[in-house]
């Protein structure tokens, strides 16, 4: 890939002279899809980034926002990013993915915060294919490496399966990260004069030319050709970067930051001037280097992990590098910040000094002109359902098996979740909790009974590539949808959310017009919710000889409530079981997206959407903040099947009677529709549920707890059960497959 | 008076540990390897963490660390020291517990809640125990299957030095219950003097009631 032609056009007007061989390569990866977003941003704008939470919204490393807390004295940041690391991955799945782990914490460095949380999702082809558990096996071994040795807990996430992914899996990490208020910096660079100072791994000739790598569709022989384009991380530098920042950061020594990631020290040091509307003067042979002889522009673009750009007072400068050393890491005072231009220049062996970039830092970061494509937009699919219709008890074993709805333990239990002792709540659940002792929730001073109660932070992330293949934008709106409603589970409500949007080649009309319907989709829900979208990441050209991917939204969503006990996604054996699903708009049976027709074939729309989806999450997560609510379990991905299958534990079982049918689905539709805004909740006052959730759903008991581990279902004429055992070894697909 | 929790590059339960015992009151700092112990130093925890990014093998760059000796001549008169998870690797790799903990026979890392059988009660570490309670604890390892030869093992064992084993949760001590390989199903053994003792499992993620978990506040009783 090189400088299109109109790009190179543009460029030579605004210098009036044509771009050195530095300035060409610079160009073309600050202005690739992966950087400037030529694409995507004239969708972005539909999306609502401001509320009363949002301290930094989209643009910076990443977004920042405000706990609700007891006491406004008492305040608490946090912040909240999301990278895609998809086409690394897929060259390098172990390097790809860990270094995917790698930028997201640094984002959160950047903004001056300390990780504390990250939530992954994956996206792989099918199942069945061995290179698709090849690369799942690496990338899950990637992120295990990398997170566990940076200390950072992963403690929610995603994995879905679908042959479109074949050739191109996805893997979107998200990040939260604690932030007094204090300590917050961003990456716009304040005064001319400060010091520009590089601080972390050495730099080598590793991930040259990724910006532009990622903004283009994968080859057959990517890889292997493509391999120099990724990088290779150290989880252990991170770890010591991780702690010097939070060093420099305490002692108030860093003006602004930015971390190194696409087009390495080029982008982010002139990125960061550029927010400041200014210049840098940076002498490139100052940068330590891992390697001998790499030349200017090799200095300047290449992607060596592990590093970050301060921008320092001079009088401080002195006192960073003391505390660079002290955690071995290099450092090296750069340059400085200017009112003119940016100016790279390289000083060789032989003193002679050469300047190899002169231009404009704004014109460089946001010059880039936008596409506009063609775009043909998705229609609804119609109704078309297997026939015959397979065998309820077929269908069942079908749907709960599939890797997609299958357990994820084998994935999570490579994580460390509890590391920095706060999740309460970990992966397998809904949501997961954390503890924020740090702060109190604002009720707790009313409710009186514990003074000590922690904010509990519940984190959901992921997307369902089913529902937004057949539909892109009522898929997208159910994944915010399915997102906030995995808060709600556990009685959080939403403060902000990322978005992660990959696409295949937007040159594409089909593809271009299925990822803005993913983008419309997801605002439009979000919207609906009040929950701002504060910033996010788009991977575009997510494409190769298989195909375009399907659309994919990941979302990553944080809420809070007041303590962390919460109810879970197990039942005991007390009470009732209640199904809060049905309003105005009729009970959620379409089969649109669901597991049952990828797995016996059809198309439908949907997932279905409650009327008023607002009031139906504020009615369950007033429910699972009752304490006579036992468990809370949300209704997504394989239905109410794979809920109830996922109920149960080898002690308590249930025995269940479904609802009477209404379309033409019948039982299939009560029992595999996917529609979100739906929970099972186990309570020992049912009454009072129905009390709490009035008109914003249908409160239908379906059965109770039994103490024999068995779970049993009647549903229209038919009646079956498995023990747990059964269901056991149903939902073991996946570690089976891979141990 | 207090503990003083080692912090070598690649630490990463420091705070962890900081953050349970001051849960039970007790007075801690973190310290800083380079920087050495504490006069007033009354315990020593070696914390998780992948000390040196594990590069060489875990737990073998921080054993060499000046501060190590620092740790051994309190342990030699008598001052409690508790090595967990990478901490339990560096205490085999220096020499103050006998055997090694190796790669898990699984090759994979894994993290996920373990019951242990409390093997003996009358150390400080198991003082807030009897002997054959089952206490549940996180384990969070890629390499905590301990390995000893065979004699050594048996020398251990008349010793009566181990500390702890991987059980169900009834307390039966079981190759399914064993969930990295480890000889012996051992999770936790003793040094040459009871107030030594390493584990791989994390007593300091089952201390604050937030996490949902308690039974391994006992252990750090120990510092009380």
């Amino acid at each position: 890939m090189s400088l299109p032609e109109s790009d190179r056009e543009l460029i030579v007007d605004a210098l009036g002279r044509e771009p050195t061989a530095a300035e060409s390569a610079l160009f073309e990866n600050l202005w690739s899809e992966h950087c400037a977003y030529r694409s995507s941003r004239p969708l972005l704008s539909a999306f609502e980034s401001e509320g009363e939470s949002v301290v930094v919204g989209p643009g910076d490393d990443a977004a920042v926002v405000e706990v609700p807390t007891a006491d406004e004295s008492d305040d608490l940041y946090l912040t909240l990013g999301v990278e895609s690391h998809n086409h690394p991955s897929y060259v390098d799945p172990f390097d790809g993915a860990a270094t995917g782990v790698g930028g997201i914490v640094r984002d959160t460095l950047s903004m001056g915060a300390y990780p504390i949380a990250l939530a992954d999702s994956l996206y792989f082809g099918s199942f069945e294919d061995e290179h698709s558990k090849y690369l799942m096996d690496g990338v899950v071994e990637g992120i295990s490496h990398y997170g566990n040795c940076i200390g950072v807990p992963t403690v929610t996430g995603s994995a879905d399966f679908h042959p479109d992914y074949e050739g191109n899996p996805l893997v979107n990490v998200a990040c939260v990260g604690r932030l007094p208020p204090e300590n917050l910096i961003t990456a716009v660079a304040q005064r001319p004069g400060n010091k520009l100072v590089l601080v972390g791994n050495a730099t080598g000739r590793d991930g040259l030319g990724g910006a532009s790598f990622a903004s283009e569709d994968l080859d057959e022989d990517a890889e292997t050709e493509d391999r120099p384009a990724v990088q290779v991380g150290d989880p252990y530098a991170e770890k010591l970067l991780i702690e010097a920042n939070e060093v420099l950061v305490d002692e108030d020594l860093v003006e602004s930051a930015r971390d190194l990631g696409a087009a390495g020290l080029g982008g982010a040091s002139s990125e960061l001037v550029a927010k400041g509307g200014l210049g840098a003067a940076i002498d490139l042979d100052r940068v330590h280097q891992r390697e001998p002889n790499m030349s200017p522009l090799e200095i300047l673009l290449a992607e060596s992990q592990e590093r970050m750009c301060y921008e320092i007072r001079p009088e401080h400068v002195d006192r960073v590098a003391e505390v660079a050393d002290r955690f071995d890491l290099g450092c090296s005072v750069i340059g400085e910040v200017t009112e003119g231009n940016y100016v790279c220049t390289y000083t060789d062996d032989a003193g002679e000094r050469e300047t190899v970039v002169d231009v404009d830092a704004e014109f460089l970061g946001e010059g880039a002109p936008m596409n506009d494509l063609e775009s043909v937009a998705p229609e609804t699919p119609p109704t078309s359902l297997p026939d015959p219709a397979p065998d309820l008890t077929e269908a069942f074993e079908a749907v709960v098996a599939s890797p997609n709805t299958a357990s994820k333990r084998w994935i999570y239990r490579q994580y460390d979740h509890e590391v920095g002792v706060r999740t309460s709540l970990g992966p397998g659940d809904d949501s997961a909790v954390l503890a924020l002792p740090e702060v109190s929730p604002p009720d707790a001073d009313a409710a009186g009974d514990a003074p000590d109660e922690p904010v509990g932070l519940a984190i959901s992330a992921g997307a369902a590539p089913h529902w937004t293949a057949s539909d892109p934008v009522a898929g997208a709106k159910a994944v915010a949808l399915e997102n906030a409603t995995n808060l709600a589970a556990k009685g959080a409500s939403p403060i902000a959310a990322v978005d992660c949007l990959n696409g295949g080649n937007p040159e594409k009309p089909d593809v271009y017009g299925g990822f803005s319907g993913i983008v419309d989709g997801l605002a439009s829900m979000c919207e609906t919710l009040s929950v701002p979208v504060v910033g996010g990441n788009v991977s575009l050209y997510n494409d190769s000889v298989s195909g375009p991917i399907p659309p994919t939204p990941t979302l990553a969503m944080i809420g809070s409530r007041p303590g962390v006990d919460v109810p879970t996604a197990s039942v005991d054996a007390e009470g009732e079981l209640l199904l809060i699903d049905a309003d105005d708009a009729g009970p959620a049976e379409s089969l649109g997206g669901s597991e049952y027709l990828a797995q016996f074939g059809g198309t439908a729309p949907g997932p279905d959407l409650p009327t008023d989806p607002s009031a139906r999450l504020d009615a369950i997560t007033a429910v699972a903040r009752e304490p006579t609510t036992r468990a809370v379990h949300d209704i997504s991905q394989g239905g109410l099947a794979v809920a109830l299958a996922e109920l149960c534990t080898p002690d308590v079982g249930l025995s269940v009677s479904l609802p009477e049918p209404t379309t033409d689905a019948g039982a299939a539709g009560v029992l595999f529709a996917e529609g979100p805004g739906r929970v099972l909740v186990q309570s020992t006052d049912p009454t009072a549920v129905r009390e709490i959730v009035g008109n914003a759903g249908r409160v239908r008991s379906l059965g109770h707890p039994t103490d024999d581990g068995i779970l049993s279902i009647t549903a229209d004429d038919a009646s079956f059960e498995y023990t747990m055992a059964e269901i056991r070894s149903l939902r073991s697909t996946i570690i089976d497959a891979l141990e | 008076m207090t503990v003083s929790i080692v912090r070598f590059g690649g630490s990463n339960c420091d705070r962890d540990a900081e953050r349970a015992l001051t849960h039970l009151g007790v007075d801690s700092q973190i310290v800083w390897h380079e920087d050495g112990l504490p006069t007033d130093t009354t315990g020593v925890v070696l914390p998780g963490g992948f000390s040196y990014g594990d590069y060489l093998r875990a737990g073998a760059m921080a054993a060499q660390s000046p501060i190590i000796d620092e740790v051994e001549s309190l342990a030699a008169e008598g001052v409690p020291v508790l090595g967990v998870c990478n901490g339990a690797q560096i205490g085999c790799e220096s020499g103050l517990t006998e055997g090694a903990f190796t790669t898990n026979e699984s090759a994979r890392f894994q993290c996920e809640h373990v019951f242990l059988r409390v093997e003996r009660d009358d150390t400080p570490w198991t003082d807030a125990y009897d002997e054959g309670d089952v206490i549940e604890i996180p384990i969070a390892h890629g390499e905590g299957r301990y390995e000893i030869d065979a004699d050594r093992l048996d020398t251990l064992e008349a010793e009566n030095r181990v500390l702890f084993r991987y059980c169900d949760e009834n307390g039966d001590v079981t190759d399914a219950a064993n969930p990295n390989g480890s000889r012996h199903n051992v999770a936790g053994v003793l040094g040459d003097r009871e107030t030594v003792a390493v584990m791989m499992p994390h007593p300091e993620r089952a201390t604050i009631p937030h996490v949902g978990m308690t039974d391994g506040k006992g252990v750090l009783r120990a510092f009380e």
